[in-house]
C-alpha cells in the first residue's frame, strides 16, 4: 500500500474505532477505554507524520476507491496531500491526543461516549483537511460539526452550556446549508463537484454573478467554522461553556480549519476567475474588523474562558491576514502562527481547568488573589500570556513576524501596527488576569448587576464530590506539552524555510490541479531562504510584549474597566450589547455578513 | 421556469432564516433550520433536472435519458441524516426547557456580553 | 439588541441576500439542461462497468462512497450525542418512575390495535425489501432502514408503550447502530486491505440486474439499513422516557 492510499485510512481508522468503543465500551473499564482513544490519536500523529515526511517535494493524490481519472474525468472523490494539509492534521491528531491525556483526570467518571464522540471529532477534523472534493469538505464539515455540538452541550446539568450548544449548533448549521447553496451553483455552471475539476472547468472563463454568488457562499460555511465577524458570536459561547479539554480543540484547530478551507477553496478552484486584488481586498477587510472586534471584547471580559475565546477570534483576524495576502511568506507565516497560538491557547485552556476544578469558578474577578498557592500554574499562566504577544523564540513569534513581513511587502504598511495592537491587548488582558488571580494586585472589585455570563457558581466539570487537592500529574504535563510545542516551531532551525516552500505549495493552484487529474509529479520550487530572526521581526515583538504588560499592569489598577458597563464609550457599549447571546441575532449578522463580503468581492469586477 | 423553482428556493432559506430571527420558541428555531436545509434539497434537485428524463434506475428500462443521479445521490443522504441532527438540536432544546423552564430565546440570558 | 433593531438587520440582510440570490439564478443554465457531465459518467460506470441497475445507489455506495461514510457517521455521532444530552441525571426522576408512567399512557382502540399488527407485518417486509434491493430499485438502506424503525413503532401506536416495550430491548438497539456504522468502515477497510485503496468495491459484480450484482453496494446497503433503523428506534425511546419525565416532573411541582 502506497502513503498516498493511506491518506483515507487515516480517517477511516478513528471512525472504526469510535464505533467500535461505542459497542464495547460500556464493558470496558475506564483505563482500556482511555487507552484505546490515546492510542488510536497516537496512531493518527503517527500517520500525519508520515504524510509530512512524503510530501517535502509532491502532493499525495488519491482517488478513494480506485477510481482514477480516465482523460482527466473521474467519477470519485479525490484526496489530495500537500504538506500544509499534512501539517494541519499532525496539529488535529496531535491536540487530540494531549486533550486526550488531560481528560484522563480531568474528568472522574466519564462514559465511552464522550471517547466515541472525540474520536468522531478527530475523523472528521482529518477527513476534512486532506479531501480535495467540495461535497466532500461538507459532509466531513458536519462530521465535526455534529460531534462538536454533543461535546459543547456536554454538561447538560447547566444551563448554559445548552444555550451555547444550540447557538453553536444553529449557526454553524446555517452557514453549512448556505455552502451547499453555493456548491449547488458552481455544480450547475461547471458539472463537478471536486476542488481540482471545478478549478480546471472555470479556467479562462470570466467572473459573473453567478461565480461571484458561488465563491462567496461556498466560503461562507467555512468562515463561520472560522469564527470571523460578524459570523464570530457562536464561538465565544461554545468556548466558554464547553469542558477544557473540548476548547483546547476548538481554539487550537477547529477554527483554524476554516480559515484553511476557505483559502484552499479560492487557491485550487477561483484563483483563475477572481482576480486576486478584490479576493485580498475584501478578505484583509474581513480579517482586521474580526482582529478588532476580537481584541477589544477580549479586553471587556472576565470571564476567563470567554476571554480566551475572543483572543482566538482576534488572532484568527490576524491569521486571516496574513493568509489573505496570497504570498508564500504570508501563507507560510500564517501556518507557523496558528501552530504556535495553537499551542500557548490550548495551555491557556487547561489552565482554566486546572482553576475551575480547584476553586469552582473561572471568573478573574471572582478569583482574586485566590490562585497564589498554585506556584507552577502562575509560571506557565504569565509566560503563556508573554507568548501570546510573541514573545521570542516560540511559534508566535515565527508567525507574527512573517505575517508583518508579507503585508508590507503587499503594500500594507499597516500590517505591523495592527498585529502589534491587538497581540499587546490580548496577551495583556491574560497577562492581568494572571496578575489578579495569581498575585492579588490591583483591588478586589465586584461584580455590578448587570446580567453577564455565568461563572461564579459554575460546578466543576468533574463529578468529584471534593475538589481536587493537588493537580494531577497528567494535567500539568499535558500544558506544559502543549508549551514545549509552541516552543518548537519557533525553534527548529530553517522552519520559516519550509514554511514558505509549504505556502508557496499550496498557492499553486494550477499545480494541484494538474497532479490530481493527471498523474504528473509536482513542480518543483524555487528554493528561496527566509527567516523571521529579522530585526524588525525582533523590534516588533518587543514592542508587543512591553505593551502587554503595560496594558495588563494599567487596567489592574484601573477600577473603570470591570465596572466600566455604564462608563465606557457608547461604540463599546454597542459593541458588547450586540453580543446578546440570542441565536436570532447571530443569524441575521451571518446574512448581513455573506452580503457584506459578496458586495466587497463583487462590486469592483462590475 | 428556472427562476420561479431556484427562487422559490431562495426564498424558503431566507424565510427559514426570518423564523429563527424571530421566534419565541426553541423548537421553533430548529424545525426553522429544517426549512433554510429545504431549500438546498429544492436547489440541488432542480439544477439536476434533464427534460423528459425518468429516474436514473434501470431496472426495467433500458438506458434512455436519464435525470443526473450526483445529485440525487448527495440529497437522499442528506435527509436522513439531517433528521437525526435535527434530534440532536431537539434535545438540546428539551434541556433547555428542563434547566431553564422557558424555550424562549428572548429569555435565556446565560450568555450575555 | 432589541427586536426591532434585531428585525431592521435582518431585513438589511436579507433583502441583500436575496438580490445575491436573484444574480446568481439568473447566471443558471436553462432548467431542464441536457448538459450534465458527470451525470452521464455517472450512468456509465454504473450500468456499464458496476452493473448497477440503480445508478444513485452507486454513486452513494461505490463512487462516492466515502461521502456516505461520512454522512453515516454523522448520523452515528447524532445518536451518540442525542444519548450523551439525554442521559440520566442524578437529580431526576428514577427509572422506575419512567417506566409506570409511560406504562399508565392510555390505550387506543382496539380496532387500532388489530390493524396496526396487521400492518407491522407489511411494513417490515416492505422496509426490508426497500434495503435488500437498493442497488436495483429505487430504494437502499437509507430509505428501507426508516420504514424499519418506523415499523416497530407501529407496535406503540396500536398496543401502547407495553407492546413496544417488550419488542424493543434497547441496549441491543445501540449495539446495532454501532455494528452498523463500524461494519462499514470495516468493509471499506478491508477494500483497502484487498484492493490497495479504501472503499474500493472488490466483491463479484455479477450481471446487471440479478439480485446478487453490484459488488459490495448490497452489502453496505445493509449496513447502512440496519444503522438507520435503530438509529430511529434508539432515538424514539429515549425521546418517549423525556416525554414522560417531564410530565412526571410536571405533576410533581
Amino acid at each position: 500500500m502506497t502513503t498516498a492510499q493511506l491518506t483515507p485510512v487515516i480517517v477511516a481508522v478513528p471512525l472504526a474505532v469510535a464505533a467500535a468503543l461505542a459497542v464495547v465500551g460500556r464493558w470496558l473499564p475506564r483505563a482500556v477505554r482511555d487507552g484505546v482513544g490515546l492510542l488510536t490519536a497516537a496512531g493518527a500523529v503517527a500517520l500525519s507524520a508520515l504524510f509530512i515526511a512524503a510530501t517535502a517535494d509532491t502532493r499525495l493524490v488519491e482517488w478513494v476507491g480506485g477510481w482514477r481519472p480516465v482523460q482527466g474525468h473521474s467519477v470519485g472523490i479525490v484526496f489530495v496531500v500537500d504538506r500544509l494539509g499534512a501539517s494541519l492534521a499532525l496539529l488535529v491528531s496531535a491536540l487530540v491526543l494531549i486533550a486526550l491525556i488531560y481528560s484522563t483526570k480531568y474528568f472522574e467518571d466519564v462514559e465511552s461516549h464522550y471517547h466515541v464522540l472525540m474520536l468522531a471529532f478527530l475523523g472528521g477534523m482529518s477527513g476534512f483537511a486532506l479531501t480535495g472534493d467540495l461535497f466532500d469538505m461538507f459532509v466531513f464539515f458536519e462530521l465535526m460539526g455534529t460531534a462538536a455540538y454533543a461535546l459543547t452541550g456536554y454538561k447538560v446539568e447547566e444551563k448554559a452550556p445548552v444555550q451555547a450548544a444550540l447557538n453553536f449548533g444553529v449557526v454553524n448549521s446555517l452557514g453549512a446549508y448556505v455552502t451547499v447553496v453555493g456548491i449547488a451553483l458552481i455544480y450547475a455552471r461547471t458539472g463537478e463537484l471536486g476542488l481540482a475539476q471545478v478549478g480546471d472547468a472555470l479556467h479562462g472563463e470570466h467572473a459573473d454573478g453567478l461565480v461571484v454568488a458561488a465563491f462567496v457562499l461556498i466560503i461562507t460555511g467555512w468562515l463561520v467554522k472560522a469564527a470571523v465577524a460578524p459570523f464570530h458570536f457562536w464561538l465565544a459561547d461554545a468556548h466558554a461553556m464547553a469542558p477544557a479539554p473540548v476548547c483546547t480543540l476548538f481554539s487550537g484547530v477547529m477554527v483554524v480549519l476554516g480559515v484553511y478551507g476557505a483559502m484552499r477553496v479560492y487557491t485550487v478552484s477561483f484563483a483563475d476567475v477572481l482576480p486576486e486584488p478584490d479576493v485580498r481586498r475584501a478578505l484583509l477587510v474581513v480579517g482586521v474588523v474580526t482582529a478588532v472586534v476580537g481584541a477589544l471584547m477580549c479586553f471587556l471580559q472576565s470571564h476567563l474562558k470567554r476571554m480566551l475565546a475572543f483572543s482566538t477570534i482576534a488572532h484568527v483576524g490576524l491569521f486571516l491576514c496574513a493568509a489573505a495576502t496570497l504570498t508564500p511568506d504570508g501563507v507560510g507565516g500564517a501556518a507557523a502562527y496558528v501552530a504556535g497560538h495553537a499551542g500557548i491557547k490550548a495551555a491557556l485552556f487547561l489552565c482554566c481547568g486546572v482553576l475551575l476544578n480547584r476553586f469552582a469558578s473561572v471568573d478573574e474577578v471572582h478569583l482574586h488573589g485566590r490562585g497564589r498557592s498554585l506556584r507552577l500554574l502562575t509560571w506557565l499562566w504569565m509566560i503563556c500570556g508573554l507568548a501570546l504577544a510573541g514573545l521570542p523564540p516560540f511559534g508566535t513569534f515565527t508567525g507574527k513576524s512573517l505575517g508583518e513581513e508579507a503585508l508590507v511587502a503587499s503594500g500594507y504598511h499597516w500590517g505591523p501596527l495592527l498585529f502589534v495592537l491587538v497581540s499587546a491587548v490580548t496577551a495583556g488582558t491574560v497577562l492581568r488576569a494572571g496578575l489578579r488571580v495569581f498575585f492579588g494586585v490591583g483591588e478586589r472589585v465586584r461584580h455590578d448587576d448587570a446580567p453577564g455570563p455565568e461563572s461564579e457558581n459554575e460546578e466543576p466539570e468533574t463529578e468529584h464530590e471534593t475538589r481536587l487537592a493537588h493537580t494531577p500529574i497528567q494535567m500539568t504535563a499535558a500544558i506544559i506539552m502543549l508549551m514545549l510545542g509552541s516552543l518548537a516551531v519557533g525553534v527548529v532551525p530553517a522552519l520559516a524555510t519550509h514554511v514558505a516552500e509549504a505556502g508557496a505549495r499550496f498557492l499553486d493552484g494550477a499545480d494541484y490541479i494538474r497532479q490530481a487529474l493527471t498523474s504528473a509529479s509536482a513542480s518543483p520550487l524555487e528554493p528561496e531562504s527566509v527567516t523571521s530572526w529579522t530585526e524588525e521581526g525582533l523590534l516588533l515583538s518587543a514592542l508587543s510584549v512591553l505593551l502587554a504588560a503595560i496594558v495588563a499592569v494599567a487596567s489592574t489598577h484601573a477600577r473603570q474597566v470591570t465596572r466600566g458597563r455604564e462608563i465606557a464609550p457608547s461604540f463599546v457599549r454597542g459593541i458588547r450589547a450586540v453580543h446578546s447571546g440570542h441565536v436570532g441575532d447571530y443569524v441575521a449578522w451571518l446574512l448581513v455578513g455573506v452580503a457584506g463580503i459578496a458586495a466587497l468581492v463583487g462590486v469592483p469586477l462590475t | 421556469m428556472r427562476m420561479l423553482l431556484f427562487c422559490c428556493a431562495g426564498w424558503l432559506l431566507l424565510i427559514g432564516c426570518y423564523g429563527i430571527v424571530v421566534s419565541r420558541n426553541l423548537i421553533h428555531t430548529v424545525i426553522c433550520l429544517v426549512v433554510c436545509q429545504s431549500s438546498t434539497y429544492l436547489i440541488l434537485l432542480g439544477i439536476g433536472y434533464r427534460s423528459g428524463g425518468t429516474a436514473p434506475v434501470f431496472s426495467d428500462t433500458s438506458p434512455s435519458t436519464v435525470v443526473d443521479p450526483v445529485v440525487q445521490a448527495l440529497c437522499l443522504t442528506d435527509v436522513v441524516v439531517s433528521a437525526t441532527v435535527i434530534a440532536l438540536f431537539l434535545a438540546l432544546a428539551l434541556q433547555a426547557h428542563k434547566q431553564h423552564g422557558t424555550v424562549d430565546p428572548d429569555e435565556l440570558t446565560s450568555l450575555r456580553g | 439588541m432589541s427586536r426591532r433593531l434585531r428585525l431592521a438587520v435582518f431585513g438589511l440582510g436579507a433583502v441583500l441576500t436575496g438580490a445575491l440570490l436573484v444574480i446568481a439564478f439568473t447566471g443558471l443554465p436553462e432548467f431542464g439542461t441536457s448538459h450534465h457531465p458527470y451525470g452521464d459518467r455517472a450512468v456509465h460506470t454504473a450500468v456499464d462497468e458496476q452493473k448497477t441497475s440503480n445508478a444513485v445507489s452507486s454513486v452513494n455506495f461505490d463512487q462516492r462512497a466515502i461521502d456516505t461514510m461520512g454522512e453515516e457517521f454523522i448520523l452515528f455521532t447524532a445518536v451518540i450525542g442525542t444519548l450523551v444530552l439525554l442521559r440520566e441525571l442524578r437529580r431526576e426522576v428514577e427509572e422506575g418512575e419512567v417506566e409506570t408512567e409511560l406504562r399508565r399512557s392510555p390505550r387506543g382502540l382496539s380496532s387500532t390495535a388489530y390493524l396496526t399488527y396487521a400492518m407491522l407485518g407489511v411494513t417490515t417486509l416492505t422496509g426490508l425489501y426497500v434495503v435488500a434491493h437498493g442497488h436495483l430499485s429505487p430504494g437502499g438502506g437509507f430509505q428501507g432502514g426508516v420504514v424499519l424503525g418506523t415499523a416497530i413503532h407501529l407496535l406503540y401506536v396500536g398496543g401502547g408503550y407495553r407492546a413496544i416495550r417488550k419488542a424493543r430491548p434497547l441496549h441491543l438497539y445501540e449495539i446495532f447502530d454501532a455494528l452498523g456504522a463500524g461494519g462499514f468502515v470495516v468493509l471499506g477497510l478491508a477494500g483497502a486491505i484487498v484492493g490497495g485503496d479504501l472503499l474500493a468495491n472488490v466483491l463479484p459484480l455479477g450481471a446487471l440486474g440479478d439480485i446478487l450484482s453490484a459488488g459490495q453496494v448490497e452489502l453496505l446497503n445493509a449496513l447502512v439499513g440496519l444503522e438507520v433503523a435503530s438509529a430511529v428506534i434508539v432515538i424514539l425511546a429515549r425521546f418517549l422516557e423525556q416525554y414522560a419525565e417531564v410530565r412526571i416532573q410536571g405533576t410533581a411541582r
